[in-house]
């Protein structure tokens, strides 16, 4: 009878359950991390790396905003704090141990004849008070705004380096994800947007026709951002309460060493010198 | 299905059992549309407790970071491109099953189709990668930005419509042949069959066709947000860009937390909403119809 068969599989279905969560049960020993929600997705991959390297760990990631890894970090809750900024003053008393450097650049379509933008101009041309090329040395064009939708960790922060609020921006297109920002920039020759460099810079070297534009006189590059001077960047970092002991120290080395770079790479974050 | 012994001695026992499983599986079926909406209320409960309900409509924008949170230009959005679409798909998919029945040769009508099924099959996301780099980048040279409403109703009409076309031709096909033979009989035109016996005869099924589009139109996403801008304002022309409900899920609630995304699922609840008011609709349609 079928009827038996549903029933047998279901049962199957059910002690397989149980079993799982018998094995999760004797996990012993538990890392709890919380804060940023930029690090957050990049902290649950290496975790789940790390649990496969070191059976009997359990990696627990919980977002929140960096201001929660702050206050999680201080408090106990979370054994590590998850923080996409560099600590402020009044934070010292923390450790803090750089992950990865996330980077933004301004793009263009290739054709755009205008070689930099200075900050003032950014703004302008993204609060609406520039709304034609030619006022930054362009063609006779309108300007199309291409702006992040609320909630990304590059609208933030863009926001943050300029001082700009997201309702101050007057944009023409919304977006979603990088990459369809780089298509919506190579397919519209007036268009401006800001994506992860690493992103564009891939794409840009794969014959998409868009160009990054130098930002304060530094070129938009993945080199850069590894090193310290563009401009538009921060550095992700994990932060703990005091020196980090056993596990905690563990993870934290690990999520330093080469072995995730590629995990790195795949959120377009900047991997650490190696 | 083949009965085992025991079940054809007692034929009575197998239909009860029958019964029994598929009164439970409609009962399931309809516990899940509960449980959705149960789950959105439940979702969206806090941002609900704390902001009044009108907010939801009179505010001036969408900056739930900033506490505002009007969905009124994304509500008015996903209605106008939805309808904008199934103008024109409607229109298309009526003409093309109109022409499948009653003009093209046999073997042409065939592969014709095969065509549209074809058409039906094609996932959305690739209607949209499609409308982003080729139809955005024409219109963006001719009215930039490109990305905006009049896209949306383009990509979305080609998404709907063959599930217009087919519907319509079913409806078409299932018009009897007597009422087909007595139009001839009485010496009408083609036109004047199609106009005045094939068309109010399949009426039924093509509105049902059209309604079914309708809220396929209304759900979808992917391809509406990569065509059509998404930014929150209300149209003033068919050249600019907005935001309907579903895109405005779709980008934002990855990296939502508090507030915000609890105002997502409110998003999501008036969506909800607006299909269900268009099922009633359909129904109460086809009730007329069987009355009348």
């Amino acid at each position: 009878m079928r009827l038996k068969a549903l029933t047998t599989t279901l049962c199957g279905i059910l002690i397989l359950m149980l079993l799982t969560a018998s094995v999760a049960l004797a996990v012993e020993q538990k890392l709890v991390l919380t804060g940023s929600s930029t690090l957050a997705p990049l902290a649950t991959e290496i975790g789940k790396r790390f649990e496969r390297q070191n059976p009997g760990v359990r990696v627990d990631v919980q977002s929140g905003g960096s201001s929660r890894g702050i206050t999680d970090a201080r408090s106990g809750l979370a054994d590590i704090g998850l923080v996409s900024r560099a600590l402020k003053e009044e934070e010292k008393d923390l450790k803090s141990f750089t992950v990865a450097r996330d980077g933004i650049g301004m793009i263009v379509h290739k054709s755009n004849p205008v070689r930099e933008l200075s900050d003032r101009q950014i703004i302008d041309i993204y609060t609406g008070k520039i709304t034609n090329w030619r006022a930054v040395g362009g063609p006779d064009q309108p300007i199309t705004v291409v702006n992040k939708a609320e909630g990304r960790s590059t609208l933030e922060l863009f926001l943050h380096h300029f001082r700009l609020k997201n309702s101050d921006i007057k944009a023409q297109v919304v977006i979603g994800e990088n990459q369809q920002g780089i298509k919506t920039v190579a397919g519209n020759r007036n268009a401006i947007g800001y994506v992860s460099i690493g992103t564009a810079e891939y794409e840009a070297s794969q014959g998409v026709p868009i160009k990054l534009l130098p930002m304060a006189g530094v070129a938009a590059s993945v080199e850069n951002v590894r090193n310290g001077s563009f401009p538009l960047a921060r550095p992700l970092n994990l932060v703990t309460k005091a020196e980090p002991q056993g596990l905690a120290r563990r993870f934290i080395d690990f999520s330093r060493s080469e072995s995730v770079h590629d995990l790195v790479e795949a959120q377009y974050f900047v991997p650490l010198a190696r | 299905m083949i009965w085992s012994k025991r079940s054809t001695s007692s034929p009575s026992r197998a239909d009860a059992r029958l019964a029994g499983l598929c009164s439970a599986a409609a009962g399931l079926v309809a516990a899940i549309l509960l449980l959705i909406v149960l789950f959105l209320l439940h979702e969206s409960r806090p941002v609900l407790q704390r902001v009044e309900w009108l907010r939801f409509l009179t505010d001036a924008s969408w900056h739930p970071a900033e506490g505002l949170f009007g969905l009124a230009p994304m509500l008015w959005a996903t209605l106008v491109s939805s309808a904008g679409a199934l103008l024109l798909a409607g229109t298309l998919g009526v003409a093309s099953a109109l022409f499948c029945r009653f003009y093209a040769p046999p073997s042409a009508s065939r592969w014709f189709r095969r065509l549209v099924a074809l058409l039906a099959g094609i996932p959305s996301v690739v209607f949209g990668f499609w409308g982003l780099t080729v139809l955005v980048p024409i219109i963006a040279s001719w009215r930039p930005p490109g990305a905006s409403l009049l896209t949306g109703i383009l990509v979305l009409t080609l998404m709907i419509l063959p599930t217009v076309a087919l519907i319509a031709d079913a409806a078409l096909a299932a018009v009897p042949e007597i009422y087909l033979r007595g139009a001839a009989a009485l010496g009408m035109s083609r036109s004047g069959t199609i106009l005045g016996v094939a068309l109010p005869a399949a009426k039924g099924g093509i509105i049902a066709g059209i309604l079914l589009a309708a809220g396929r139109a209304l759900g979808e996403t992917m391809a509406v947000l990569m065509v059509s801008g998404n930014v929150v304002q209300m149209p003033h022309s068919l050249f600019d860009p907005v935001r309907t409900l579903t895109a405005n899920i779709a980008l934002e609630m990855a990296y939502a937390t508090g507030e915000h995304r609890a105002a997502l699922f409110v998003s999501g609840l008036v969506l909800t909403g607006l299909v269900i008011l268009l099922a009633m609709v359909a129904a109460r349609f086809g009730e007329v119809r069987h009355h009348g």
